[in-house]
């Protein structure tokens, strides 16, 4: 055999793999990389040429309110999501290997559960003839039925629900890896214990708690079916708006605009992300 | 909710509190679905003297329903088959070749879960008008195909991260050209890593709402559109008997893979 042979399957390999990875590449770049660009072409092109649509953020009431729905109830479940999830993987790491189990098996799982099916439960315990206030009015414990739903309350209830596995998880991962030796030296060196808990463990988890409070107001921002139910048409988000332009009022341009705002806060809230941690196993699910 | 006490010496503190009522918020609301979806009624109410499981016949009998099961069949495997194919190829090849173009082409992968799913819906939704593909098999297929790529890249990239690229080399200077260093070394080290990608891409398209309520309508129903639908109008209790299968499915799937020792929430 000649010397040329290896070397030219070698190549060849070489060939198979860069046509291993660029094909993908292409498929992607072709059928949504293009259609994306398009929407955002489309925000300063439709119905004529010029910045008009974004003069709306300016002007328009209607889209001003929306995106101050969606800034405020993204900033709500954030909040709570970060509080309740802190104190969830803090027990979790201090828990026996049975009890963490059984709490990770519980938040794994309910992570899996699709958002329709949540939405689903949440409007038969919630709504006016529901579970929840048929259970009290039953018990003569109010004469008629509480407004749980298809407000601002049905939605954040909602969306902490969803939300709450995706801090969990990543506060979980971060919570485990500081070292469980220093808030004993701080206890040996003075502190109370919630001394040592603020100066020394709260500081060491902020990345976790960053990070996770990224996460977590990426996907709000954007959130369509739990606030589109659980808000039933009176709570309306930025995602559930731009489909009404489409769907609705056939106002591209506009739509095309506040696709382009969320798009960019998103990317945004994403590169700063990239600062604290690793956004790949951020998204990994 | 069990009483937790396995935790040796620690008492019930503030946080241990916090995290079982959080359990508990997590998963008592789901479990409502259960009693819902027995009732013998055909709107939405708990069952009072009697229970049935008519609900759950509907969801076999009744010709929506068993079209909706079929659709979300057909695109979640059309779309898994694509998108184990297209990461798999992408993940090992950037492996492989090892060039800095390979990570920022990783970002371009990684897109179609960072991107609203509101702002890619509208997008595919022109887009698609132009390509004549709207409420097709192929078209939501495609769609469903790139939003499982992330997953299945991540996944086979996470396993081969573990595995040493002179061993495909060793296989190649023992005389295997590429293709049979790929299928006899490189991909039985792989195979759980794509498999575990392939569950990730069939879940993604299985629950995928908002682009197939903008891309299909009457031709294509998949099983989130008919429930959205359900919702919208007269809420069916088939829903429900929906929801109780689904949640079983997963709390069984989530105990073995628990039980195994496998990493559960990776």
């Amino acid at each position: 055999m000649s010397a040329v042979a290896p070397s030219q399957s070698a190549s060849q390999g070489e060939r198979l793999y860069w046509l291993m990875m660029l094909l993908p590449c292409a498929f992607l770049a072709l059928l949504y990389v293009v259609p994306v660009l398009n929407v955002l072409v489309m925000s300063v092109t439709v119905p004529k040429p010029g910045l008009a649509n974004y003069a709306e953020l300016a002007n328009n009431g209607a889209v001003q309110r929306t995106l101050w729905t969606t800034l405020r109830i993204g900033a709500i479940t954030t909040g709570l999501v970060l509080l309740i999830g802190y104190a969830v993987a803090y027990a979790l790491v201090h828990s026996g290997p049975r009890e963490r189990q059984i709490l990770l098996g519980i938040v794994v799982a309910s992570f899996w559960i699709s958002a329709l099916i949540r939405a689903f439960a949440w409007i038969a315990l919630l709504q006016s003839r529901g579970i929840v206030n048929s259970a009290l009015m039953a018990t003569g414990l109010i004469d008629s039925p509480l407004s749980l739903v298809r407000n601002e309350l049905g939605v954040v209830i909602g969306m902490v629900h969803y939300m709450l596995p995706y801090a969990i998880l990543p506060l979980y991962t971060n919570l485990r890896g500081i070292d469980d030796r220093l808030v004993p030296a701080a206890r040996a060196l003075g502190a109370t214990p919630s001394q040592a808990f603020r100066w020394v463990f709260l500081p060491l988890s902020l990345p976790g708690l960053i990070g996770a409070g990224v996460i977590v107001m990426i996907f709000s921002l954007g959130f369509y079916i739990t606030p589109a139910i659980l808000g039933g048409g009176r709570i309306i988000m930025v995602a559930e708006f731009i489909s009404v332009q489409i769907s609705e009022t056939l106002r591209w341009g506009l739509a095309a605009m506040l696709a382009t705002v969320l798009l960019g806060a998103v990317l945004m809230l994403v590169t700063w992300l990239s600062r604290f941690m690793d956004v790949e196993q951020a998204l990994r699910k | 909710m069990s009483a937790p006490g396995s935790s040796p010496a620690r008492g019930v503190t503030l946080p241990r509190l916090v995290a079982w009522l959080a359990a508990a918020f997590l998963l008592l609301p789901l479990l409502v679905v259960i009693p819902i979806s027995l009732t013998p009624e055909r709107y939405l109410s708990l069952p009072t003297d009697s229970i049935s499981f008519r609900h759950y016949g509907s969801l076999v009998s009744d010709g929506r329903w068993t079209k909706s099961i079929l659709d979300s069949l057909i695109v979640g495997i059309g779309a898994t088959v694509l998108a184990t194919a297209l990461g798999t190829a992408f993940a090992v090849g950037a492996w492989r070749l090892g060039v800095p173009l390979a990570r920022r082409l990783r970002l371009l992968l990684l897109a179609p879960i960072i991107v609203p799913p509101i702002v890619h819906a509208i997008a595919f939704y022109r887009a698609w008008a132009t390509l004549g593909l709207l409420d097709s098999y192929l078209g939501l297929i495609l769609i469903h195909a790139m939003k499982g790529l992330p997953f299945v890249v991540l996944t086979v990239a996470g396993v081969l991260a573990n595995l040493d690229p002179r061993l495909e080399q060793a296989a190649r200077s023992l005389g295997a050209d590429a293709r049979q260093a790929m299928s006899w070394v490189v991909f039985p080290q792989i195979r759980a890593g794509i498999a575990a990608g392939a569950v990730f891409a069939f879940i993604t398209s299985w629950d995928e709402t908002i682009v197939a309520l903008f891309v299909t309508s009457r031709a294509v129903t998949t099983l989130p559109r008919r429930i959205w639908e359900g919702l919208a109008d007269n809420i069916d209790p088939a829903i429900a008997a929906l929801g109780t299968v689904m949640i079983l499915l997963t709390f069984v799937a989530v105990t073995i893979t628990t039980l195994r020792g496998g990493k559960a929430n990776a």
